[in-house]
């Protein structure tokens, strides 16, 4: 009876501050979200306690399809670009000589430990139209007049492929470490050459790093409203600024709520493929 | 054994690759970093060395409270994340009880999805309950994202665990608040100290979440560049920026030094 009373308080006194937590702050907040998605705006951006589905029917309207559909791929983009970016990267930092390694991982997480809006800021100032980048090409004589560099899609996809790098290079890098070279040398051996080694043994094997870093880059990507405001030209919307906008200046949060809860469905799918080919510990 | 040393040998190629990816990574920063030295105060070319704006961002009174507002978040938040993440973290490896499972998964939750999404419900949440965005929201809202980082850092470290070492400090007639003391938070103290690394970062790092949780009174030091970068920054700024991109990596590389003779010692 003492040993089960005594347990019990262990319990609710280790855990229990975090039980709290995380019912106050995440899901109360999240049930929230559903809420408050099927209930009405009103003329003053507050809520109205109406229960309506026509924030969920607005979905359908065209423009936001064009919202999801240039998000979507925008996300796609920067994932694919990360992963024939980094894969080489992480694959060159795996195989690097022995004690240079930590010194290359320590090289790769530097930059990340510092505020990702900072250096969105540095990107900025490089492709300004009066910027470095315009003003040393000018100074070469490349260019006659400057380039439109910022404000531009293109810029948005580099600020999100700068922004989410690392977190594609890190676990390809960490699936290429735990390779069994003698797997590599038994293959060589068997006659395969170095394009068989890579795509028969190297790629499979690794899949689980490639899966967890493309998950990681993905889904991030698609709140990343920061990014499109620094570099892009209000030219295309993307669904985490449409979002931001409903709480802000539209004053919509019934329909805020829907893009959100759109959002948590795309998480979930993705997350659901991706339990079957690789586990939730891989992503912490 | 010769094949083995090929492998592990830079080629020209892969350098060139390293280095070009490296200077990708670190251009932005020394860009923000080397116009914080310069006597122009627009960021377009070079003019001069000076160290005029680390003295004038002083004088911007908003600035500096946003810096500070960055400071106080980051500490506190990672202060409380690593308090509950560690007991958390020492309950599920010490208890077993119901529901275990979905505490474990619920704490993947803030991970995975976007931090938007957290941003907005903690914002609807804040509103209905008619509290306004202060410096409290701002904590709030950061330990709810780091601190299951802490828990699962800290977790981590305690499966490698060997039990019997408490059992004989018990054995040896330690009550159970010593054995703690003595033997499991040494054990785990490289665990905790980079779990509150990851958590500081975290925040540091923060804008969205910051972005909708945060008051007029409680802005931090991204979000008051974001409100300026359209149109134009000074380069007090920049300095200031600077002083943050130092401090953290001064700070982070000091722990990974200790963290690293912490592991060595056990």
């Amino acid at each position: 009876m003492i040993k089960s009373f005594k347990k019990h308080l262990g319990i609710l006194g280790t855990v229990g501050p975090t039980v709290l937590w995380l019912a106050l702050f995440l899901l109360i907040p999240l049930i929230y979200v559903i809420g408050i998605s099927f209930l009405t705006k009103n003329a003053y951006g507050g809520v109205d306690f109406t229960v309506t589905l026509s924030n969920y029917v607005s979905l359908f309207q065209s423009e936001y399809g064009k919202v999801f559909a240039d998000s979507l791929w925008l996300s796609l983009e920067t994932t694919v670009i990360c992963l024939l970016v980094g894969y080489p990267f992480a694959y060159i930092i795996a195989n690097a000589p022995k004690k240079w390694k930590p010194f290359l991982v320590l090289l790769l997480m530097l930059p990340f430990w510092t505020n990702s809006l900072i250096r969105t800021y540095g990107w900025n100032t490089l492709l300004r139209t009066e910027g470095i980048i315009n003003h040393f090409l000018q100074w070469l004589g490349v260019i006659e007049r400057p380039l439109e560099m910022l404000y531009t899609d293109g810029a948005v996809l580099l600020g999100m492929v700068y922004a989410l790098l690392p977190f594609t290079v890190l676990p390809i890098h960490t699936s290429i470490e735990k390779l069994d070279p003698s797997l590599l040398e038994a293959a060589g051996d068997l006659g395969a050459g170095k394009v068989h080694v890579f795509t028969r043994v190297i790629l499979p094997l690794t899949m689980p790093g490639i899966f967890a870093g493309s998950i990681q880059t993905f889904i991030p990507s698609l709140g990343f409203f920061f990014i499109s405001d620094m570099m892009g030209g209000a030219k295309t919307m993307y669904i985490g600024n449409l979002i931001k906008n409903q709480f802000l200046s539209a004053r919509n949060w019934p329909l805020g709520a829907v893009l959100s809860i759109v959002l948590i469905v795309i998480t979930l799918i993705l997350m659901r493929l991706y339990t079957r080919v690789g586990s939730l510990e891989d992503m912490a | 054994m010769k094949k083995q040393r090929r492998i592990h040998e830079f080629k020209p190629g892969s350098v060139f690759y390293a280095c070009l990816i490296y200077l990708f990574l670190y251009l932005p920063i020394f860009v923000v970093i080397a116009f914080s030295f310069n006597t122009s105060k627009m960021n377009i070319t070079f003019e001069g060395f000076t160290l005029e704006w680390y003295g004038r961002m002083f004088e911007n009174r908003q600035l500096m409270q946003s810096f500070f507002n960055t400071i106080i978040v980051a500490g506190v938040s990672t202060v409380i994340s690593v308090i509950i993440g560690t007991l958390c973290a020492l309950g599920l490896y010490k208890f077993e009880f119901k529901l275990k499972n979905v505490l474990s998964s619920s704490l993947y939750i803030p991970i995975v999805i976007p931090e938007l999404v957290f941003a907005i419900a903690l914002l609807i949440f804040f509103t209905s309950l008619n509290v306004s965005m202060n410096m409290a929201t701002l904590i709030i809202s950061h330990v709810t994202f780091s601190m299951p980082f802490v828990v699962i850092t800290v977790r981590a470290r305690l499966a490698g665990f060997d039990r019997s070492i408490e059992e004989a400090a018990r054995d040896l007639g330690a009550n159970e608040f010593r054995t703690f003391m003595r033997v499991t938070l040494p054990m785990i103290s490289p665990g905790v100290l980079s779990g509150g690394m990851l958590a500081l970062t975290m925040s540091l790092d923060d804008v969205v979440v910051s972005f909708f949780t945060a008051g007029p009174e409680s802005t931090t030091l991204p979000l008051k560049i974001l409100g300026m970068v359209r149109k134009g920054v000074s380069p007090d700024v920049n300095a200031l920026s600077t002083l943050m991109i130092v401090g953290t990596i001064v700070i982070l590389l000091t722990s990974t030094i200790i963290q690293g003779r912490l592991e060595r010692k056990m």
